[in-house]
């Protein structure tokens, strides 16, 4: 097996007393999408946000592409992009002009050859020239997954990245992502509520609650250790169970 | 037209400023601001307005270059709330960017504005006042300079402080350079404040560069000391204020606050 491309060792973060992660390990493999599920509040969020160097962790070691993220985040930034629901673009600028801003930021060769390649795949090609604030949110989510491919990212973070796109667009991405898995052995840690998705789309998941791993593997053996029907049923069980 | 409805409204109001103290402070702070400045001025023309040499040069002068510290002061701190306004600013700073370079970029954008500005105003003044700025001469440029660093390490702080405090903070940004305009000595002299503020405006590099700039306009001379203190001020602030950034980064990325600002 390859060297994993992620690698968290008992990473935990207090807010204050509340404690948001819990001594999480886990490692992400080369040319795998681990989705990361667990009710609101589970800490998934907050572990993204530690991987991209946007929060510290109070404990616990992160190292991407086997580099130590504090000593290394621009070499690593350079490598790794982010999408999520909860972002957005410079309102007044077009679309053209936003990923345009964020090719010099990734130093993206050729960025006007990529924008057009990013725009068609994800179906937005005929929003080039229209402001961000015009936009649809399902566009908007779409050139926001657009923005997190315009490096061409070794290792992909996403925070439920088709959290308002319609079922057909949602189903697009989703093959997309699997796509850019298997062609350019594009890492992606992934979060959703949707758990159909994340049995589709990953290899392997992590079920959060109250900031600790509860189990983790395939989405089948999860749901079997379970003895659920689906994730779907294993997410309702344990969100009501600790909820009682 | 109902009561409830009416109320209901005010409430909203009233709610928001029960947990902001920025906003409270707002209700004080420009009246109070105005009343300082305007005060001094009044006292500084009773005691010298039939004297001033060149009355429309120290006003409008004045006006102009304190509109160069404000915009280079909003040129950074403005354009960091666009990027919060726009909840891009996650993906800016997930992004290689560093914190110095973010910074420098914004200090461009200043540069940039405070040229547009200077600009239309220094013509304007022209036509309507027959006022020429480079009146001042060649000189007129390090002056300046010590104005646009000045508003930057003002622009500095403001975000640094809206980085901390949150959203609500932000009409910071608008807020704190005014704080510095009664002890700059933008339209009166550094003598026309009591003590306990002279000694404010010594620390202060605007108080230099608007003195020194009455100071050319009276004598033709320039006054290089004054011009060396508000660098020499400006430098050690400017340092200071990176630090400070710096320093705060490091705290809100610890309280998370980084990650709750961008979305």
């Amino acid at each position: 097996m390859s060297e994993p491309v992620v690698e968290v060792q008992g990473i935990t973060k207090f807010f204050k007393s509340f404690k948001a992660v819990d001594n999480v390990s886990f490692e992400v493999c080369p040319s795998e999408i681990l989705g990361i599920v667990g009710p609101n509040g589970a800490g998934k969020t907050t572990i993204i946000h530690m991987l991209l160097g946007l929060t510290t962790p109070n404990a616990g070691s992160i190292k991407i592409f086997g580099l130590n993220f504090n000593d290394h985040r621009e070499e690593i930034l350079e490598e790794v992009n982010f999408s999520s629901t909860y972002t957005s673009m410079p309102y007044s600028l077009t679309v053209r002009e936003s990923l345009k801003v964020f090719g010099w930021l990734y130093n993206v060769k050729n960025s006007d050859d990529k924008i057009d390649e990013l725009l068609k795949v994800f179906e937005i090609a005929d929003t080039k020239k229209m402001q961000v604030r015009n936009l649809s949110t399902g566009q908007l989510t779409r050139l926001n997954l657009a923005k997190a491919l315009i490096n061409d990212p070794k290792v992909l973070f996403l925070d439920e990245p088709t959290a308002s796109l319609d079922p057909d667009i949602a189903d697009k991405v989703r093959k997309y992502l699997l796509q850019i898995k298997r062609e350019k052995k594009i890492s992606i840690l992934l979060t959703s509520h949707n758990m159909k998705e994340m049995e589709e789309v990953s290899d392997r998941i992590i079920f959060l609650h109250k900031g600790k791993i509860i189990a983790s593997g395939k989405p089948e053996a999860v749901v079997q250790s379970f003895r659920g029907k689906n994730l779907e049923d294993v997410f309702l069980k344990v969100a009501r169970e600790k909820q009682a | 037209m109902t009561a409830h409805r009416i109320y209901g409204i005010f409430l909203r109001n009233l709610y928001l400023y029960k947990r902001s103290i920025p906003r409270l402070m707002e209700i004080f702070y420009w009246p109070l601001l105005d009343l300082l400045l305007w005060g001094f001025i009044t006292l500084y023309l009773s005691r010298y307005g039939k004297t001033l040499p060149n009355f429309v040069a120290f006003f409008v002068g004045a006006l102009i270059l304190w509109d160069i510290l404000f915009r280079s002061q909003l040129g950074i701190s403005v354009s960091f709330l666009e990027d919060v306004w726009a909840r891009n600013f996650l993906n800016i700073f997930v992004s290689p960017l560093t914190p110095i370079e973010y910074i420098v970029s914004l200090m461009f954008v200043s540069l940039f504005k405070i040229l547009l500005a200077g600009t239309i105003m220094s013509l304007l003044a022209w036509i309507f006042y027959s006022f020429n700025i480079f009146v001042i001469g060649i000189s007129l440029i390090p002056f300046v300079l010590n104005l646009v660093i000045l508003g930057w390490t003002i622009g500095i702080f403001t975000t640094s402080l809206i980085l901390r405090f949150g959203q609500q903070t932000e009409i910071l940004a608008w807020g704190i350079a005014i704080l510095f305009q009664p002890i700059s000595a933008v339209f009166y002299p550094v003598s026309v404040l009591p003590r306990f503020l002279q000694a404010a405006a010594r620390f202060n590099p605007a108080s230099y560069v608007f003195e020194g700039m009455r100071e050319i306009i009276t004598t033709h001379i320039v006054p290089l000391q004054k011009l060396l203190w508000s660098f020499g001020l400006n430098a050690l602030f400017l340092i200071a204020v990176f630090a400070f950034f710096c320093r705060i980064l490091r705290a809100v990325k610890k309280r998370g606050l980084l990650a709750k600002i961008g979305e």
